[in-house]
């Protein structure tokens, strides 16, 4: 590792869930002004390691040092006080409380009635200037962009006194151009002196950032070095454990119409508009890729093809036939496949067997039932006949669906909706979350449902993956969408401008702009 | 501290925490029968053989139970679903009046159709009665709880106002109580000597069906789907607000059942107190079983033990027949936390 006064030593750490070894006696150190990426599979036990630093998790082994102290960490209370922040993937601040309320939230004494506001505001002016972080202290959480509540996350543990802070995949939410302002503020800070330790699985931001890289597979260290020393092959090596290929989608001609929008147009219940005369025809054997920051109106129009949300305007055409009335089932019987943004939400029963959610759409049909009884042994026997198609690992056809990883989880639903053989896939954000080796699996079967002869609708935040996989793409900003651009055609620059707006209408009032 | 689930309940721990509850229950009372001024053990041999001691001990807590696997079922039903129904004691007095309604001479029918067709013209007030609930839930989302738990009120006010007045039975002497039941109607004594009577057999039936009802069927799926993840049964195709219909017409007709047994059955006329909250009793009924219909049985076995067994503990030692009330309260709740202590276990940091 570099030479640097070493400001976090990590020694021998081990962590078990009952069998699971989720970290397996992992030593590093971060030296003071660096950026130490950290870097694995999901699974690989990344977050377990961040929450024992950070005191979520005791350790059962192992210890920690910060600034050459002990740190026990049995809450986070004593990390935040040896000098340790952290940023989680998913924030923790009260929308309804002003950026200056969240950040002294939990740092006033619980005996004194007192806050002293003033010395809060010229701490946080002073921070904020320091660091180049400019945001309005009185202004209310919930009207902030996705950027600027990442940087009241980061103005906290800097106003608790982060000399180390950990950042857990912070790019996840932010469009391009947003996460090259984190990396300013990100090198600004490592040039005072701070140290950093930067969660991600995009390869190229932790080249542009990263220091030294630790990579963990499985619970273990399996590399560590500086940068200098390392390459995206590598490192994707070194993640995965073997090289994988990239899918290969072999050239197709497209075929009929599958999915007409026309003038498609949404309001919410107060009016607020969330999707805008959206037109878009998705062919079979094609892939449509749809890029957007999350919020831009992938919600509504996804509901929209699974069938829980009616448009006010516009009209909705499966395979020609116009749809005019929007009900979940239906769009199951009309050939629609539909991969839920949320797994664990809308897309599985979470305390069902396996068995159980894979007949959850199609329980009703003669193979499953008869006269309101399910047939017990037919609904097994087709859990074990999908289980082993789709490889969901460690599952039983009574397994319950909570205990599943994510992308097994996943498999789940893809191995439900495809055995159906849909003429329309809707996708939305179906690798969310899964490792490589999984999310290789999921644009397998997509690819492979494309040859057969579906239209695919993919709703993504990975830009890598809709260029790897999509045969055009088109962008969402507030409601509106792009034209279609096939993918050979377009740049990952052109498609982050268009994400932030470039080249959109802009709206006719602000109210509008605000997209659920 | 900390919950952590377990991955594995081995089987001598279901068993024995709920037993281990018990005693400890046990000790904790012993204390206050002890302050009562009453020798601790012979209070506990007579609450013992006062709830399971003798053929008429026996008989009298399956009486007692009745009705409480009945009102026990129409909880766990309605809580599968999370259809939060507090209006048992409600729906099964609309049993109780429907069977007084019909029962009492307006329409005579052999005795093999004359009880069928009492539980089923009981099985229709109850579910009708919480049909309004529901589908204010549905169509307005007007929170089921406080409609189902004040409804109650209503169908015991209107009890009350048809006793008193045009259904008073003259020859009661004064009582506000209903016409007897016919001799069709009655339900058949099943031990001589004792009150046990059929509604017994009814309701174990009912546990029977019920349970094959949640775990074979398709409205068994959609009511549990329904109830542990409504995101995900609207999104596969299932529909809420046919389900959460259908599941509170079930569960009100259940309650509305131990209306019938109670009045066809125990009493043989309608009372303004055949029911000491056996329809909110079945709610801790349903929760001490965990929700499922067969465990209900002997959740509804226990509770009914408890208080017949601590009634008569309070008559044979002179004690106050509250400490009833506090076993039967102490046992609900150390129960159920060892039930929750066989699937969590507790981490000391």
């Amino acid at each position: 590792m570099s030479q640097a006064e070493t400001v976090l030593r990590v020694e021998q750490i081990t962590k078990k869930f009952g069998d699971l070894v989720a970290n397996d006696a992992i030593s590093f150190s971060l030296g003071k002004g660096k950026v130490l990426s950290l870097l694995g599979e999901n699974g690989a036990g990344k977050t377990t390691l961040m929450n024992i630093i950070f005191g979520h998790y005791t350790a059962d082994g192992g210890h920690i040092e910060v600034f050459g102290k002990q740190l026990d960490a049995r809450s986070p209370a004593e990390a935040i006080g040896l000098g340790v922040g952290m940023v989680h993937q998913h924030f923790t601040l009260g929308d309804n409380l002003t950026v200056l309320e969240n950040i002294i939230l939990g740092t006033e004494s619980f005996r004194s009635h007192r806050q002293d506001i003033k010395g809060a505001l010229a701490k946080l002016d002073q921070l904020s200037e320091e660091f180049g972080l400019a945001i309005n202290p009185n202004a209310l959480v919930k009207d902030l962009t996705v950027g600027e509540k990442q940087r009241v996350e980061i103005l906290k543990a800097l106003f608790r006194g982060a000399r180390i802070l950990i950042l857990d995949e912070p790019t996840a939410v932010l469009t391009p151009q947003e996460s090259e302002q984190l990396f300013d503020t990100l090198r600004d800070m490592v040039s005072r002196g701070l140290s950093v330790i930067f969660i991600s699985h995009k390869l190229n931001e932790v080249m542009s950032i990263a220091d030294d890289i630790a990579v963990l597979r499985h619970g273990k260290l399996v590399a560590a070095f500086p940068i200098e020393d390392a390459s995206k092959e590598l490192i994707a090596e070194k993640m995965v454990g073997e090289a994988i290929d990239p899918p290969k989608r072999e050239p197709l001609a497209i075929g009929a119409t599958v999915l007409g929008l026309s003038d498609i147009s949404v309001q919410d219940e107060e009016g607020v508009s969330l999707l805008k005369n959206v037109s878009l025809d998705v062919h079979r054997h094609e892939i449509i890729g749809m890029a957007g920051v999350s919020g831009n109106g992938q919600k509504p129009l996804s509901d929209l093809i699974s069938g829980t949300l009616s448009p006010q305007n516009g009209t909705f055409t499966l395979a020609g036939e116009k749809i005019e009335k929007f009900d979940p089932h239906l769009m199951v019987e009309k050939g629609v496949g539909r991969v839920p943004e949320d797994r664990h939400h809308e897309g599985v029963v979470g305390d069902f067997s396996v068995e159980e959610n894979l007949v959850l759409e199609n329980y009703r049909s003669p193979q499953f039932s008869t006269r309101g009884w399910l047939k017990a042994s037919a609904i097994k026997e087709h859990a074990n006949k999908l289980i082993r198609m789709f490889d969901i690992r460690g599952a039983a056809p009574e397994t319950t669906v909570r205990g599943l990883s994510g992308g097994n989880m996943q498999k789940v639903i893809l191995a439900r909706i495809l055995e159906n053989e849909p003429d329309l896939i809707l996708a939305n954000q179906p690798t969310r979350g899964l490792d490589v080796g999984a999310a290789t699996f999921v644009h397998e079967q997509l690819l492979k449902a494309r040859s057969r002869g579906a239209g695919i609708l993919l709703i993504s935040e990975d830009l890598e993956e809709l260029m790897a996989v999509s045969d055009r793409i088109v962008v969402m900003y507030h409601g509106q969408l792009s034209n279609p651009m096939q993918v050979e055609d377009v740049s990952v620059q052109q498609l982050g401008l268009l994400m932030s707006g470039e080249g959109f209408a802009s709206p006719e009032s602000e109210e509008s702009a605000h997209v659920a | 501290m900390l919950l952590e689930p377990r991955k594995h309940t081995p089987l001598w721990m279901t068993i024995s925490a709920p037993i281990i509850a018990v005693v400890i229950v046990l000790i904790l009372c012993g204390g206050l029968i002890a302050w009562a001024g009453a020798p601790l053990l012979d209070s506990y041999i007579a609450l013992f053989v006062g709830a399971f001691g003798s053929k008429f001990a026996l008989a009298e807590t399956f009486v007692r139970a009745t009705p409480l696997i009945l009102t026990g079922l129409a909880a766990a039903v309605a809580f599968r679903a999370k259809l939060w129904n507090i209006g048992g004691e409600g729906q099964l007095y609309m049993g109780a009046l429907a069977t007084t309604y019909f029962g009492t001479g307006l329409i005579t029918l052999p005795p093999a159709l004359m009880i069928p067709f009492l539980f089923i013209v009981g099985a229709i007030a109850g579910g009708l009665l919480l049909l309004v609930p529901a589908l204010l839930k549905t169509r307005l989302k007007v929170d089921e709880v406080v409609t189902t738990l004040l409804l109650n009120f209503v169908v015991l006010l209107l009890a009350n106002y048809l006793l008193f007045g045009p259904w008073k039975d003259p020859l009661a002497m004064g009582w506000p109580q209903g016409a007897p039941v016919i001799d069709e109607g009655i339900l058949p004594n099943l031990v001589a000597k004792t009150r046990l009577h059929a509604g017994l057999i009814f309701s174990l039936v009912a546990a029977l069906f019920i349970w094959l009802l949640m775990t074979k069927t398709k409205w068994g799926l959609e009511i549990r789907a329904v109830g542990n993840n409504q995101d995900a049964a609207r999104f596969a195709g299932i529909s809420i607000n046919k389900t959460i219909i259908r599941t509170a017409l079930i569960s009100g007709g259940l309650a509305a059942c131990a209306g019938v047994t109670e009045v066809a059955g125990t009493k043989e006329y309608l009372t303004l107190d055949i029911s000491p909250g056996f329809g909110y009793t079945g709610i801790a009924v349903a929760m001490l079983a965990g929700l499922n219909p067969l465990a209900v049985i002997i959740s509804a076995l226990f509770i009914a033990g408890i208080f017949n067994g601590a009634d008569s503990m309070s008559r044979a030692m002179d004690v106050s027949n509250y400490i009833a009330d506090v076993i039967t309260a102490a046992s609900l709740l150390l129960v159920m936390l060892s039930v929750m202590l066989t699937r969590m276990r507790i981490r000391w940091n």
